[in-house]
């Protein structure tokens, strides 16, 4: 590791500041990205601030039909949250499921979408459950902000404060695991909404998705055999040592067909 | 039996220290003065070095020195050696290209040691290592086992023409051909035995210290064998004489293998801190022990089996082409050579077998002895074939082993592969499996598993090893450079309690608890008054370690022999305070006691006397202290039949283990509760390799498996529960009855595993690691 200027705010604002001046400054979360590249000297940020001590970016409130998560809570929290159990067991489910305890215990929702990991889990539910990105500037739909492998809409020194879900009617994730990483080889949410049928895909392509053509097929029988005939678009998908391009647009079509299932 | 003697599954001595933190390992020892190694490492997988710049890095801040390969050779230090000859086909030894402990003039792998950067800090080593300047003239890579002989390769070394290391047949080829002219059916396969990072949970780490007082060095480092690292640092690397060495491995976090070499880095480090006269640090973190730790397995084979009309084995021929990786590590011309091919008669009476081992240079890490060392790779190549035989010949796999299998009474049974197996009883390990397994059952649970749409297989694995390394004289005849005895010495303290000295090194196999249980039953000291001590050269006797399994089948037979010239030494002194003649004193359960009377000495007693000899036998020495060496006449052979099933599921290709039964010979258990967990390790490490771990390089010889990302180790919820059984036999060559544990389950479960998964999905093969996506093309093909 390279050394940096460490940085604990107790506001968003005095973050916002410190960003704003530092010459290579980062943010971190639950540092479970950031601080093992920084160990491989892989990142040398000239600042680290830490948004850890920032009050107003924890918590989980419900307030009618909207779970609001904010920035900082950890993924063991979202998990164990009774609210969240409640309104939108799928999510809890996916949080729980999200590395090991420790990483659990350590990663947050503002951390693992500002990352914007191609295999990340949660970019999934949030496009799928239609949910809003609320940062210091702005709000940003959910299916907006995430925009390339590790990239997303958030402008320079942006600060992601927390994320609105939409209650949906069901919902359910299908993650099928790299078997080293146990991150999503091909991970799939779907969701049945007030709106209609909602589908987003990860882990397959260079950045979780959308569904579209997915959700047409649901749109008119939400059911797994609607997905019978689905494929996937080999020549987007993302192909390694673990699973060719093929294998995973085949998974595709079981993890959806499953979820589906699992909506029932 | 005693309470904690042998037999009981007494709970592990050592586990208190570690269950509290309270262990101390090489990373954990820091002493004044103390300055902190890098090693900069080749990204390369083949270059020539044309030029080393070291001065902005020797400038840095907190730079004690940067050294390179010509520093080392200029002082004389090293090669590295490999400690085993083979015989190639034209007559010559194997090819021993040179290994410079720091490269001279050429890399030959990514994480190939160029130079040491020592510095106050380790932060300001790195930092000065990003500042030495290498110039590097890449030349194409050499990384496919497969292809590295071929025409057309890269040549890696000069004194290595086309890849090859050696060419080694082994046995009668003229009367294996005929046998297989007349064969009623040839079943044939062709099989890789997939790459793997040894991967113990510590990674190697080494702390040298020089004192230019008495000019001795002394190397904690990460060891199975401390004797061994210093007889080679002293005898072939000119490090330090061996009177001026000490070599300690304090606790050790696993081994698996990985920590029997003679690597660079701990030369390095040892010769490092004399020539910049203050203690030198180096501690691997987990990139350098995939870039760096030898690996193990990596053949690519082809097998053929001669069978007659009733399914038994004539001759079995086999092509193998091995992978040694960049270099020759310290014993890795042995692995898939002697403990390669002298166990492919596995457990059957197939009177003929001839081997052709080709091992080739390649632009990767060393490979060498991985638990089971060959014998895991002997055993998945037999195994599997007859899993082929037995769909060729539409026999019941259980049946075809059983038709093929030694007979009980056929023991001691010379193989025609050079080891003579001493006991054995395969058929009673193959019924108590088939029982446990429920094999009857088998039927019905798959037609259940299909309900759910699941593929339900089962597979067996009826292994035999061989370990309990060695007899010397038989590693000496096959050209190895060292005897494979074992020492020990038990010595009464004058108050009664006991301190067992073993030239074994435990780093996680509990021999604290087992020795310790050995001693109490043979000498009736109570379980907590003695005391097991190893790994430190400057403590214990000379002894050769551990690794293949020979722990307490050769070191265990030693303490043995140690306690039992105690006890004649005992019956002199107890005979002379008793008054009674020696022959009139019995030795029991820790008292000695005149025959036919209720006179009786303890143990402790007799020991005191012996120190403090006021009331002494004539010509009897004072003190309580014996050593002893064992060199067995043979290995020991441990066997089993190991049964699993699997569950796959087609749409996805994952595979589940959904039951595992292992049923073992390992002769007498000394602790039945740590026999079970080598067990269960051992079965966890072979599921590991069925389906989870492949070390990959790509074409230009990077390493793309470099991190447990892209490196998937086994985990808790990749195994089932076990069912363990027993089938115990004899070994005569034994004194104690024991035969070794430590790697049957890494050598019996691959081929179980994927004969479940062929028999699951009714595929002739499935090469390993079984991925799901592996598997799910396989049921894609065998629909």
């Amino acid at each position: 590791m390279y050394s940096f200027s460490y940085h604990r705010p107790a506001s968003v604002a005095e973050a916002s500041d410190l960003i704003a001046n530092a010459a290579d400054g980062k943010l971190v979360a639950g540092g479970q990205t950031l601080l093992p590249t920084m160990k491989h000297r892989l990142a040398s940020p000239s600042d680290v601030i830490d948004l850890g001590a920032i009050a107003e970016l924890g918590g989980i409130v419900v307030n009618g039909n909207i779970v609001t998560i904010g920035a900082m809570t950890s993924h063991a929290e979202v998990a164990a949250s009774g609210e969240v159990q409640e309104a939108i067991p799928a999510l809890a489910a996916l949080a729980g499921n999200i590395g090991d305890p420790a990483v659990r215990n350590r990663g947050t929702i503002g951390g693992s979408i500002a990352n914007n990991d191609p295999a990340a889990d949660y970019p999934a539910a949030i496009i799928a459950l239609g949910a809003t990105v609320r940062t210091n500037r702005r709000e940003i739909a959910g299916e907006d902000f995430f925009t390339g492998m590790f990239e997303t809409a958030l402008e320079e020194d942006e600060i992601i404060v927390a994320v609105d879900f939409p209650r949906p009617e069901a919902a359910a994730y299908m993650k099928f695991e790299n078997p080293a990483s146990r991150y999503a080889m091909v991970g799939v949410f779907v969701a049945r909404t007030g709106g209609g049928a909602r589908a987003a895909v990860t882990g397959a392509t260079d950045c979780a998705h959308r569904a579209y053509r997915m959700e047409e097929a649901l749109a008119k029988d939400f059911s797994p055999t609607a997905l019978a005939d689905f494929e996937a678009p080999v020549d987007r998908m993302n192909a390694d040592i673990h699973a060719s391009a093929e294998y995973r647009a085949h998974l595709v079509r079981v993890m959806a067909q499953r979820a589906v299932a699992a909506c029932a | 039996m005693r309470e904690q003697g042998i037999g009981a599954s007494v709970r592990r001595k050592e586990d208190q220290r570690f269950l509290l933190g309270k262990g101390r390992y090489t990373g954990d020892i820091n002493v004044a003065g103390q300055t902190h190694a890098y090693f900069l490492r080749s990204p390369h997988a083949h270059a020539v070095i044309e030029g080393i710049d070291a001065s902005a890095a020797a400038a840095a801040p907190g730079v004690v020195a940067v050294l390179t390969g010509d520093d080392l050779a200029a002082d004389g230090i090293g090669p590295l050696i490999c400690g085993v000859t083979v015989t190639s086909d034209d007559g010559e030894p194997h090819r021993a290209p040179p290994h410079p402990a720091l490269a001279q003039g050429k890399v030959n792998y990514v994480g190939d040691h160029v130079a040491i950067v020592i510095a106050e800090t380790l932060t300001q080593a790195q930092d000065a290592a990003e500042l030495v300047d290498v110039k590097y003239r890449p030349l194409p890579a050499v990384s496919s086992t497969g292809e590295a002989a071929g025409e057309g390769q890269q040549q890696i070394h000069d004194v290595a023409p086309n890849n090859v290391c050696f060419n080694w047949p082994f046995g009668d080829k003229a009367a294996n051909d005929e046998a297989f002219a007349s064969a009623h059916r040839i079943s044939s396969i062709e099989l890789t035995n997939n790459r793997m990072v040894t991967n113990p949970m510590e990674p190697r780490a080494a702390l040298g210290e020089y004192n230019s007082g008495t000019e001795e060095i002394t190397l904690h480092m990460t060891t199975q064998n401390p004797h061994v690292h210093r007889l080679v640092l002293a005898a072939f690397n000119q490090l330090a004489p061996e009177h001026k060495l000490r070599v300690v491995g304090p606790d050790v976090g696993g081994g698996f293998g990985a920590k029997i070499f003679v690597y660079a880095e701990e030369l390095v480090v040892g010769w490092a801190c004399r020539k910049v006269n203050r203690p030198v640090k180096w501690t691997g973190d987990r990139s350098e022990a995939f870039m760096a730790d030898a690996h193990g397995r990596d053949h690519v084979s082809r097998a053929e089996m001669a069978l007659d009309e009733n399914g038994r084995f004539l001759a079995m021929r086999v092509q193998t082409t091995a992978n040694l990786g960049a270099y020759l590590s310290t014993f890795s011309t042995m692995v898939p050579s002697y403990l390669y091919a002298f166990l492919l008669a596995g457990q059957y009476a197939t009177p003929l077998i001839y081997s052709e081992v080709k091992a080739v240079f390649t632009n990767t890490a060393p490979v060498d002895a991985s638990r089971g060392a060959g014998r895991p790779e002997a055993t998945y190549l037999l195994e599997r074939l007859v899993d082929v035989c037995a769909a060729d010949m539409d026999l019941d796999p259980a049946e075809i082993r059983r038709r093929n299998f030694i007979p009980k009474d056929a023991f001691p049974y010379q193989t025609p592969v050079v080891q003579c197996y001493d006991s054995g009883d395969y058929e009673a390990a193959l019924d108590q499996a088939m029982e446990l397994a429920d094999y009857a059952g088998f039927a019905a649970r798959a037609e259940e598993a299909k309900s759910r749409g699941k593929l339900r297989g089962i597979g067996f694995s009826s292994y035999v090893e061989a370990c309990g390394i060695a007899p010397s004289a038989a590693v000496g005849q096959l050209g190895g450079g060292v005897g494979l005895w074992e020492s020990a010495q038990v010595r009464f303290n004058p108050t009664g309690n006991v301190q067992v000295f073993t030239g074994t090194h435990s780093h996680g196999q509990g021999h604290e608890t087992t020795f310790a249980q050995l001693v109490c039953d043979q000498l009736g000291v109570p379980f907590e008054n003695i005391e097991v001590i190893h790994g430190d050269t400057a403590r214990t006797q000379f002894g050769m370690g551990t690794y293949g399994s020979r722990s307490l089948a050769v070191g265990g037979v030693a303490i043995a022999k140690a306690c039992d010239k105690l006890i004649a030494k005992g019956r002199k002194i107890a005979a002379h305070a008793m008054e009674a003649a020696e022959g009139d004193i019995e030795f029991a359960d820790g008292n000695y006691t005149v025959a036919g009377t209720d006179k009786s000495m303890n143990i402790a007693e007799v020991a005191f006397t012996a120190y403090v000899p006021h009331n002494y036998p004539e010509g009897v020495e004072p003190g309580f202290d014996e050593n002893a060496f064992f060199d067995p006449m043979n290995f020991s052979f441990p066997a089993g039949t190991h049964i699993c099933e699997v569950e796959v599921d087609p749409d996805t290709g994952e595979v589940e283990i959904a039951d595992y039964t292992a049923v073992d010979d390992f002769g007498k258990l000394v602790n039945p509760m740590i026999v079970e967990g080598q067990v269960h390790g051992g079965i966890v490490h072979g599921i590991g390799q069925a389906l989870l771990e492949g070390c990959r390089y790509d074409s230009e010889g990077q390493l793309v498996t470099a991190s447990f990302m892209d490196y998937a180790m086994p985990r808790a919820d990749n195994a089932p529960d076990f069912r363990i059984g027993y089938a115990p036999t004899d070994p005569p060559h034994n004194p104690l009855g024991v035969k070794g544990c430590g790697e049957a389950g890494a050598i019996g479960a691959p081929p179980a595993v994927i004969n479940a998964i062929a028999n699951a999905i009714g595929a002739r093969h499935v090469e390993m690691p079984a991925t799901p996506e592996t598997v799910w093309r396989a049921c894609q093909s065998a629909a």
